[in-house]
């Protein structure tokens, strides 16, 4: 469903990635790990069409269609959802409206009835139990005042009500205790299914305690230099990143001694 | 912050057509003889012309307002036409008769005056340049007790009332624009509430400017006996002009023990251009009396539109127990400027005063909030609540907070929040991310920001608000 070719993005002039390869199949769920200032975050926001950010080489294919061409707001009616690292708050907008809005355009972009309030109602009530949340949580503003578990947790109750087809979770599992890390990844875990596809964006190997991976990508300087499965993350863990950096840099220089 | 600002272009003013029709027309300039001009021409008993001369020769003595945060060009007070009425092809015996350009003109502002298609449940009084052209649901009130009509016509039919009341809230000589809308007003609207009568529907006056060289200088008395109670609305518009028009409006509410009356505004006068040519200047005296017990008057606006606005309508808590309410919304953008809020002066016991306050400034517009709560030594536990928020959309606009609290009696309470928000690229980006739209998501944030005075409106003008709210804001480029 998701090919990326070579995909160069920058940031005020601050080239970030550097020709990002990868391809996504329906049922999969793909890890990308990478120290800090890797390329991870940006490559969440590029896929999602963060104004800041600007391609500058390459292409990004969704079920065929170029996915750089679309508005945000396009991208994410066809299916495509990131979970923020930092959700933003909307003081003033209430969460079911904020979440009904969002659902109804969906519907609208697929040709199908828009709920009235009290039919959405009741999909929100069936669905806010997979993240445990408190109803009351669904007539306060959005995000505002919530903790940064509970922003979380509200992140991935509107990925349950909006159904992607690609979800991206940006470091969601960082600031999250013990019971939300569980919370969070069981309702990975209930929408997963073989027709959708996650991309989860982590620093830690802690997330895939919870959720299996079927690849593991580590992205350095912006380009992947390691891909595996379920292991490589272990290993990360264990090793640190340093490893890898030696690696490529034994790579390069051999290849440098080679020309 | 700049795809959210250049997605704030104008949005074009759909009221800004003129209509072409022959108007009975003052000599422009001021002096004496414009006002015994004005009197005559109206018919008006004695003590009327008193009135005005006394404020004229008031207004002469005094001198244009410095201190509101806003800036314009000096208004030359001689080049401005003081009574221009559109010319009735004979005399009216009902509304069937009213001009079809006028009664086309106020249909094309949603404001149908024709007996089989008028508003249901809102009585209306049309006032065009100087003068109202027709009054709905007359007979129908008058079967209750209730006098709605235009200031002229209650001059001539209640002078007592007049006598009584006009210039008790407001004096002639209180403030530059007030003494000079006392001069020259040429209409505007009359309601009697008598005892008792809760008023069996809401009624409203809509006011359009049309002649480009003519000031607008209107009167509203509102009176409401003991018990009694009214929710009254007011809608205004004007055409483009690329010339600035001065409106410089009094508005004089009383409310006797227990009464209760309910001012909404939505204000939508023509705003100029985005260079900041032509728009009205939107000098405005508004004050409600709480002469009674236990009585209350309620100010709720939605201010859009406008050049220039300064703007406080206010309420004197005279009666024990009076309750004062100020809730607001201004929403400036491109080049306006509003300076507006309230005054809550409490002189009665356990007065209470609530005023919320929501400033929205985009483009290069600048907003200020500008409020006095007064507790005079007599008013014992008066209390007074302000809730004063301001949020900025771009770069290039200001926002300001003026609040005065003067107390003079040791038992009361006084209040006072504010904020300052900004709307973000980043909330932006997070509705767009759930699939809403750019526009929607500018329309979600404005109307929750605004929720707690949207919320104060009777049901139809609260539709209208947040759809007039979202239009001067949004726009289709993406």
């Amino acid at each position: 469903m998701l090919e990326i070719r070579n995909l160069h993005a920058k940031i005020n002039d601050a080239e970030i990635l550097r020709g990002i390869n990868l391809t996504v199949k329906p049922g999969e769920i793909h890890a990308i790990m990478g120290p800090n200032g890797s390329g991870k975050s940006t490559l969440s926001k590029v896929l999602s069409g963060h104004p800041s950010y600007e391609v500058t080489e390459g292409e990004v294919l969704y079920f065929g269609k170029n996915l750089l061409e679309m508005e945000p707001d396009e991208r994410a009616r066809e299916g495509v959802f990131l979970a923020f690292q930092y959700p933003i708050e909307i003081p003033g907008v209430s969460n079911a409206s904020f979440l009904r809005t969002a659902y109804n355009q969906v519907r609208k972009h697929n040709g199908e009835e828009e709920l009235d309030p009290l039919e959405f109602d009741d999909l929100l009530q069936e669905k806010i139990q997979i993240v445990e949340m408190d109803k009351a949580f669904i007539d306060r503003s959005v995000n505002e005042g919530f903790s940064g578990g509970e922003k979380k947790r509200n992140e991935i109750l509107q990925m349950a009500i909006l159904d992607p087809k690609l979800a991206i979770l940006d470091e969601t599992d960082s600031g999250l205790d013990i019971d939300a890390l569980r919370i969070v990844s069981n309702g990975v875990n209930k929408l997963h299914s073989d027709t959708n596809a996650f991309i989860l964006v982590t620093h830690y190997q802690r997330l895939l305690n919870y959720i299996q991976p079927d690849y593991v990508h580590v992205l350095v300087n912006g380009r992947i230099v390691k891909s595996g499965t379920k292991e490589l993350a272990l290993e990360l863990e264990e090793r640190g990143y340093d490893w890898i950096r030696d690696e490529i840099e034994a790579a390069g220089a051999a290849a440098g001694a080679g020309a | 912050m700049s795809a959210i600002a250049a997605s704030l272009a104008t949005q074009e003013y759909k009221y800004g057509f003129t209509t072409d029709i022959e108007s009975d027309v003052a000599p422009r300039g001021l002096t004496e003889d414009t006002i015994r001009l004005i009197s005559e021409k109206k018919g008006e008993p004695e003590f009327m012309l008193e009135f005005r001369l006394k404020a004229f020769r008031q207004w002469l003595k005094m001198v244009e307002p410095t201190w509101p945060n806003v800036t314009y060009p000096a208004i030359d007070y001689q080049d401005i036409i003081y009574y221009s009425a559109p010319k009735p092809k004979k005399k009216l015996n009902s509304l069937d008769e009213v001009d079809p350009e006028l009664l086309d003109t106020f249909a094309k502002l949603g404001i149908p005056l024709n007996e089989q298609k008028m508003l249901a449940n809102v009585a209306v009084d049309a006032i065009f340049d100087s003068v109202s052209v027709a009054t709905t649901y007359r007979e129908k009130l008058l079967e209750h007790g209730v006098i709605f009509c235009s200031f002229s016509e209650a001059v001539k039919d209640h002078p007592e009332l007049i006598k009584k009341y006009l210039g008790t809230v407001v004096p002639v000589g209180d403030n530059y624009f007030a003494a000079l809308n006392s001069a020259v007003f040429s209409d505007g609207s009359f309601v009697y509430i008598p005892k008792g009568v809760k008023s069996p529907m809401d009624l409203s006056s809509y006011f359009r400017i049309n002649n480009s060289e003519s000031g607008q200088f209107e009167r509203t008395l509102i009176i409401c006996e003991e018990g009694a109670s009214v929710s009254y609305l007011e809608g205004c518009t004007a055409p483009k002009f690329d010339k600035n028009q001065l409106h410089a409006a009094v508005v004089e509410l009383i409310a006797l023990d227990n009464a209760e009356i309910k001012y909404s505004t939505v204000q939508n006068w023509y705003a100029g251009d985005e260079e900041g040519r032509g728009g009205i200047y939107n000098f405005v005296t508004k004050r409600g009396k709480c002469q009674g017990k236990n009585s209350k008057i309620s100010w709720t606006q939605v201010e859009t539109g406008s050049a220039i606005t300064w703007k406080y309508p206010s309420c004197v808590l005279i009666g024990d127990n009076s309750v004062g309410e100020f809730y607001s919304v201004a929403l400036t953008n491109h080049r306006q400027q509003a300076d507006t809020g309230t005054k809550m002066i409490h002189v009665g016991k356990n007065t209470k005063s609530t005023i919320v306050s929501k400033g929205i400034s985009a483009g290069k517009s600048n907003n200020s909030y500008r409020g006095l709560v007064k507790v005079m030594p007599g008013a014992e536990n008066a209390r007074s609540y302000t809730q004063c928020d301001s949020m900025l959309i771009g770069q290039d606009c200001g926002a300001n907070t003026f609040p005065y609290i003067e107390v003079s009696n040791n038992s009361s309470k006084i209040e006072h929040e504010a904020t300052t928000s900004k709307i973000s690229e980043e909330q932006i980006f997070y509705f767009m991310q759930r699939g809403i739209p750019q526009e929607d998501a500018i329309s979600m944030i404005i109307n929750g920001f605004c929720k707690e005075v949207i919320r104060e409106l009777p049901m139809e003008f609260a539709v209208e608000a947040q759809r007039l709210l979202g239009l001067k804001l949004e726009n289709s480029v993406g």
